[in-house]
């Protein structure tokens, strides 16, 4: 047992690999095969990949705003690689790395931040909601799901993101009390990564913690590192156990830093100083794990850059092929999928812009 | 045929439905063991067990975003919000993810479920229990907003909200929950969303009206053409949004004038979408300005002033005769 034992309220923060990748807590370090050891690194490697040269290709203009993940792998892909297949993976807009562990495809990610929502016609075995931009309203989803496990009397479990700035709404508040009050198995996890756009984590709550407030509400919190794939893994493992056996929901508080801009229209220079961004990287989550493998022996140095070029490769050509393809849209897309069946209005009006659109229309 | 008020007709088509579709959970504040502030649900927890009948914390944000999630996994969520002033928190979600997770993605998701909620004035309430705001659902793609007026299309319309693959609105206008009754059929029918009713033919104006208004409205028409020599078409409009043009356009291409009756504030109201469809579909048909008789554009008055308010049945006489005689 983990999570009891570590007391938000005291400020206790579960760390098992520090931050030069050695194991501190032998005791609570997880069993995980080494196959799923390097699944996990991988997709935590091709996930800074992915955000390293998205960042390029908007800096070049040929993409749209992109929010990037850097700094906050571990969180994700820890938290992530705790549930199985058919759970449920609800996400709020910066959970990269745990869509691509979920089974979405990169092409899919592209296409929706290429401004396309054909990005979010997810096949029904992902289980992964659409991206959701209003603050902390998708947590009220993940509940309304997990009552419905339980009312249908299934084994699934539900696993919510939301990042700290979220904590301050009120749907954050309405969901975690409506999670206690119905036992849901739900396991939300706070990505505090310190700022929500240039509001520090001070401003968002005068509690201690994050994690204290499950608290109020009745259920478990706790603080994990989140620059700590292994004590993720740990923590979100036994709160998706206990929701799959029927004991609720849990908080987990993912203690990680944003090295990057909260999107690409973000200067992160006017509110945050050098130093702080330069000590956060000295925590970062991908080296730390990578030292962990390799000393293991279930990584070695060439496979790791190979690795690197074989993603970064894979990286260029989805996105080239989502520049080619990416904008190929159709007025009837705009129109048909307001409603199961297209109104009155809606015929009307895509009738009249057809005509306007006449041989534009591809 | 059970003889039934509205809030027995809804009573009834709830408890058909759930009986037909056990997907089908009711929940809200006081839904479950009190059965409703209206009785809206009453005895649907004692019969279908508290999995499919409950009440929920006092969070409407919560109810109608957990019941995206309900829906998003396999059932059919119908909330109640309490009174549709109370609505506004769960407005978010409504807006932000009720009318959009088809569109968003490209109907992997769809939300079928039903908002339901009690709406208008006339009831001696206090502050925040009068509106109606059918305009803030209306001009929200990827709704339906359906209004009853009678027992038997409160059952019939709800079947088909329930039923339904899209979310819909499901406004009560609670003046006339228990106003009169009405032969309820047993059996399974339902009333097409979309679709008007021309409830009177007449040859001199067509009158809109909805919710608790169209019986004002036919006392109004039933006092003129007794006294004078004026015959009134009256439609329920039945649905708000999409709101059945083709009806409306039809009748005032016959009558040539116009009469939109409800109790939202004037301005920006529905009443002016059915002015441009008026002018859009019938305009060279017209003997006399398309008019609309409405609620105030004011805050809906405490009950000592609420009669100022209230569309009665003398303001609509009034109008419908200046508009014949124009």
């Amino acid at each position: 047992m983990i999570i009891q034992n570590f007391n938000p309220l005291e400020d206790e923060m579960v760390t098992i690999l520090d931050k030069e990748g050695e194991v501190v807590r032998e005791d609570i370090l997880p069993d995980i095969e080494d196959d799923k050891l390097k699944h996990m690194y991988k997709t935590m490697l091709f996930t800074r990949i992915i955000d390293t040269k998205t960042l390029q290709y908007q800096r070049q203009g040929r993409m749209l705003t992109y929010a990037p993940n850097k700094g906050q792998e571990a969180a994700q892909i820890g938290s992530v690689a705790a549930i199985e297949k058919e759970d449920w993976l609800v996400p709020a807009f910066r959970e990269l790395g745990a869509w691509l562990y979920k089974g979405v495809s990169l092409d899919q990610i592209y296409l929706y931040w290429y401004g396309n929502e054909e990005g979010s016609r997810f096949e029904k075995d992902v289980k992964v909601l659409p991206i959701s931009v209003p603050i902390a309203s998708q947590l009220n989803h993940a509940v309304g799901i997990a009552m419905a496990t339980n009312i249908k009397k299934e084994n699934d479990v539900t696993l919510a993101y939301v990042g700290d700035g979220g904590t301050s709404e009120g749907e954050f508040h309405e969901a975690l009390n409506f999670a206690g009050v119905f036992n849901t198995p739900n396991v939300f996890i706070i990505q505090n990564n310190q700022w929500a756009i240039s509001v520090s984590r001070n401003i968002q709550t005068k509690s201690e913690t994050l994690a204290q407030k499950a608290i109020a509400y009745g259920i478990p919190g706790v603080q994990v590192d989140g620059n700590d794939v292994l004590a993720m893994y740990a923590v979100t493992k036994e709160a998706v156990e206990r929701a799959r056996r029927g004991e609720g929901p849990t908080l987990i508080e993912a203690v990680t830093y944003r090295l990057g801009p909260h999107t690409t229209s973000d200067d992160p220079t006017i509110y945050r100083t050098n130093e702080e961004v330069e000590e956060w990287a000295l925590k970062d989550p991908l080296t730390r794990f990578q030292k962990y493998l390799l000393d293991k022996g279930i990584l070695t140095q060439e496979e790791d850059e190979k690795l690197r070029d074989e993603y970064a490769d894979q990286v260029t050509q989805t996105f080239k092929k989502i520049e080619k393809t990416g904008a190929d849209t159709k007025l009837i897309d705009v129109f048909k999928y307001n409603y199961a069946e297209m109104p009155p209005n809606l015929k009307e009006q895509y009738e009249e812009q057809k005509r306007y659109y006449e041989g534009g229309e591809k | 045929m059970p003889l039934l008020n509205n809030i027995g007709a809804l009573t009834y088509a709830l408890d058909q439905e759930m009986e037909r579709d056990n997907t089908i959970v009711v929940y809200g504040e006081d839904v479950g063991y009190e059965g409703g502030v209206f009785r809206a649900t009453q005895g649907l927890q004692k019969k279908y067990g508290v999995d499919r009948c409950f009440d929920t914390p006092l969070a409407e944000a919560g109810i109608v975003g957990s019941a995206v999630g309900m829906a998003i996994n396999g059932l059919k969520p119908v909330v109640e919000m309490q009174f549709s002033g109370f609505m506004l928190p769960a407005y978010n979600q409504i807006v932000g993810h009720v009318a959009r997770m088809r569109n968003r993605s490209r109907g992997s998701y769809n939300l079928p479920m039903v908002i339901r909620m009690p709406y208008g004035g006339g009831v001696r309430a206090l502050e925040h229990h009068s509106e109606s705001l059918e305009t803030l659902f209306a001009h929200i793609p990827g709704l339906k907003v359906v209004i009853p007026s009678t027992p038997y299309d409160t059952k019939g319309l709800m079947i088909s909200a329930l039923r339904d693959p899209d979310p819909v609105i499901f406004m009560e206008p609670k003046r006339i929950y228990r106003a009169f009754k009405q032969e309820v059929p047993e059996e399974d029918y339902s009333i097409p969303i979309g679709k008007a009713k021309v409830v009177k033919e007449g040859e001199d104006i067509t009158v809109v009206a909805w919710g608790a208004l169209v019986r004002e409205t036919q006392k109004a028409i039933k006092e003129i053409e007794e006294k004078e020599d004026i015959s009134v078409e009256l439609i329920d409009l039945r649905t708000i949004s999409p709101i059945d043009k083709e009806t409306i356009i039809k009748s005032v291409q016959k009558t040539g004038r116009f009469l939109v009756v409800h109790e939202a504030i004037k301005s920006f109201g529905p009443g002016a979408e059915l002015m441009s469809i008026v002018n859009e579909g019938a305009f060279l048909y017209l003997e006399a300005p398309p008019t609309r008789v409405t609620g105030l554009d004011v805050t809906v008055p405490l009950p000592k002033s609420e009669h100022y308010f209230m569309v009665d049945t003398r303001k609509i006489a009034d109008k419908i005769k200046e508009l014949v005689e124009y």
